[in-house]
């Protein structure tokens, strides 16, 4: 592929520059191993890579379109947005593409139990539905605190016949479903696979999730320049390519496939929460320094003492305090801008979406949907912003009529 | 010869096995820790590992996650543990001190202060040796090269999944002792299987030569006997810590000592009869 000629990342050792690697107890060291292993022969395996294109066409209904967003571009008075419909995805969600390939994964391995930690319950909902299209056993880990702001995902996931383990410990959030997921694997080696959700964790996982969302940025490369062409704009590219950042997997998968052209400009946008200043935020990135969590060396949210810290922000997909290590090696290289948006601008972007265009975007992306309606202003019409729209807001009617409720009061 | 090689030295002369409690620095309280080390060695402990409190313990059980969680509570981090070990040495310069922990806690020592500036003050406070549970030997290069240079062991863990490439790579290594896992699982985790046990460090044996600690879900002191019986050393954790649990600090004192002697006591039983006390090696200097 061409752009592995020019970037070529990670290392053999799954390392990004500095970042990544696979920092995991003895106890652990031989499955990922074996998941290295049947990672690495599967990928370049023509059934395995056939079979996951007609997964994604027959099952998710990809590929998903872009969508000119008119009447929010014309708001904005400046460039042009448009939005890859990855909300569209069966499961509402992008995270399906990654769920298929690992699932797939995991049967030729021959593993029948699947465990996944949650978030937002998007990986989870996509890996429930995964489990039961293939008949797997499925159990998801999920914050206590998440399971209460995103209780309609819990019920989605219970109906598809998995099993909702609420984690108590920590701050009862993603980060602390992702360690019970761990441990899990740890004591249930033998028939377990791990199917997590982002590009984080130990290797292989940020470079085979990255690679199973790259789907993503490889369909806007041939449906951008058509689009173009069809309203009559002489372009090839957008301009600038825009996606939030929790993980960061759906920003990967629109940015990979973008990286060596090097005049799209690629923006990742964190959660700001109540701004990065206060310390109420999730913006690794742009507030953290290096550590080791979850398996891999990133950017962490951390205290003197090398303590992970409570993170905050309005959407539970973003509330993550580390990021993949390739994102932090992005950062590093200066390939990618990274920003912030906060709660509020969220919450605007998110009512914004759905009166203008009638689309109800996630709390996630409507961080994204904020920063490139604030970006649009600054530029001229003749640019083009494309946005990844990586999820449906329909799980966050609860957050948002309770955010909407309070500044009422 | 460093502390921990002395003592197993001095403990296979004796046909002893080495008694290794784990506890939690800073649980219950803040504290109490150089006062319990002080207890365990007393009750019989040969070794102490020392737990770094750390906020996402994901090789850790229940009891251990909410012992490091108290401590993290307290404000008890990797400099005021470095303090306990240094206050400990005040009074006791023989027994050895294993520093158990996770990565990142150690990385942002050296973030925060110089690169080696964690085995410098780990050296300086008297630590003997370290355990990285994340750090698996493929990275552990920088930091076993600045350990050594303080004469510090860097402690590696092997389990019944390693195979036989990576035991070999642990050989190659590992220095002090090799700490094997005795379940698949966590810490604290359902009881082990004797059997397996015997396997796995028949396998590790094959290239290890230095002594094999084994822990992981040991919870009564008949288990702890039937391990020191094919191991050179038998480690306590979250049993010692759930007896601590809930006590005013002179009680859980009091229990871990009770606790400790117990395990003490079948250990002995396996002792050949020439052997001498095995108080006269805590003697007070």
């Amino acid at each position: 592929m061409k752009t592995e000629s020019i970037y070529n990342q990670p290392d053999a050792d799954g390392f990004f520059g500095r970042y990544g690697g696979s920092f995991i107890s003895e106890t652990l060291a031989q499955a990922v191993e074996e998941l290295q292993q049947a990672y690495l022969f599967y990928r370049d395996d023509p059934h395995f890579v056939v079979g996951f294109q007609e997964e994604l066409a027959d099952y998710v209904g990809r590929p998903s379109p872009v969508y000119f967003a008119r009447r929010l571009s014309e708001q904005t008075g400046g460039a042009r947005i448009f939005l890859k419909r990855e909300d569209l995805n069966h499961t509402g969600a992008h995270k399906i593409n990654n769920v298929i390939g690992q699932a797939m994964l995991a049967q030729r391995m021959g593993k029948r139990r699947i465990i996944a930690e949650t978030g937002a319950g998007q990986h989870g909902v996509a890996t429930a539905t995964i489990c039961a299209r293939y008949g797997l056993e499925c159990v998801i880990y999920m914050g206590s605190e998440d399971i209460r702001r995103q209780s309609p995902n819990v019920q989605r996931m219970e109906l598809l016949g998995a099993t909702v383990v609420p984690v108590e410990s920590g701050s009862r959030t993603l980060k602390d479903a992702m360690n019970d997921a761990i441990r899990d694997w740890v004591t249930n080696v033998d028939d377990t696979f791990y199917l997590i959700g982002s590009v984080a964790g130990m290797h292989p996982y940020p470079t085979m999730v990255r690679d199973f969302q790259t789907v993503i940025g490889k369909e806007c490369l041939l449906q951008m320049p058509a689009l173009f062409k069809r309203l009559g704009m002489a372009k090839e590219h957008p301009d600038v390519v825009v996606a939030c950042v929790g993980g960061g997997s759906n920003a990967i998968g629109i940015f990979h496939p973008y990286i060596e052209h090097e005049a799209v400009r690629l923006v990742g946008v964190e959660a700001a929460g109540l701004g990065l200043e206060t310390g109420q935020h999730a913006a690794s990135i742009q507030r953290g320094s290096a550590g080791v969590l979850h398996g891999s060396r990133s950017l962490v949210l951390q205290d003197d003492h090398g303590q992970v810290q409570h993170t905050h922000s309005i959407s539970a997909g973003l509330d993550y305090p580390g990021v993949g290590p390739e994102h932090a090696w992005l950062h590093e290289i200066g390939r990618v801008e990274y920003v912030g948006a906060t709660d509020d601008e969220a919450l605007h972007a998110f009512h914004l979406l759905s009166r203008v265009e009638g689309i109800i975007p996630a709390l996630e992306a409507s961080h994204a949907v904020a920063h490139a309606v604030k970006l649009a202003a600054t530029l001229p019409k003749e640019q083009v912003i494309l946005v990844n729209l990586s999820g449906r807001g329909d799980k966050d009617m609860d957050t948002v009529m309770a955010q909407t409720g309070r500044d009422k009061r | 010869m460093s502390r921990l090689q002395a003592t197993f030295k001095r403990l296979q002369r004796e046909g002893r096995k080495a008694l290794i409690p784990y506890a939690t620095a800073g649980y219950p309280y803040a504290d109490i820790t150089p006062a319990l080390m002080h207890v365990l060695v007393e009750a019989g402990a040969d070794v102490i590992e020392l737990g770094v409190p750390f906020s996402d313990p994901s090789a850790d059980g229940p009891t251990i996650q909410a012992a490091s969680e108290r401590a993290l509570q307290q404000g008890v981090g990797m400099p005021q543990v470095l303090e306990q070990v240094r206050q400990f040495r005040q009074s006791d310069t023989t027994t050895p001190v294993v520093l158990m922990g996770y990565a990142n806690p150690i990385e942002r020592y050296d973030q925060i202060r110089q690169p080696g500036a964690f085995a410098a003050d780990a050296a300086a406070a008297g630590v003997d040796g370290v355990l990285v549970v994340d750090y698996p030997p493929e990275v552990a290069g920088d930091l076993s090269a600045q350990l050594r240079q303080h004469g510090i062991d860097l402690i590696f863990l092997l389990a019944q999944t390693s195979t036989e490439r990576r035991i070999r790579q642990v050989a190659e290594r590992a220095s002090g002792y090799v700490y094997c896992v005795s379940i698949k699982g966590v810490t604290g985790a359902k009881t082990l299987d004797i059997d397996q046990v015997k396997a796995t460090l028949a396998r590790i044996r094959q290239h290890v030569r230095i002594p094999v600690g084994v822990g992981f879900g040991i919870r009564d002191a008949h288990t702890a006997r039937q391990i020191a019986q094919v191991a050179d050393a038998v480690v306590i954790g979250s049993w010692l810590i759930e007896s601590l649990e809930g006590k005013p600090a002179a009680d859980a004192l009091a229990a871990a000592s009770d606790l400790i002697r117990s395990v003490r006591r079948q250990l002995e039983l396996d002792v050949p009869e020439q052997t001498s006390s095995p108080k006269a090696k805590n003697a007070k200097p």
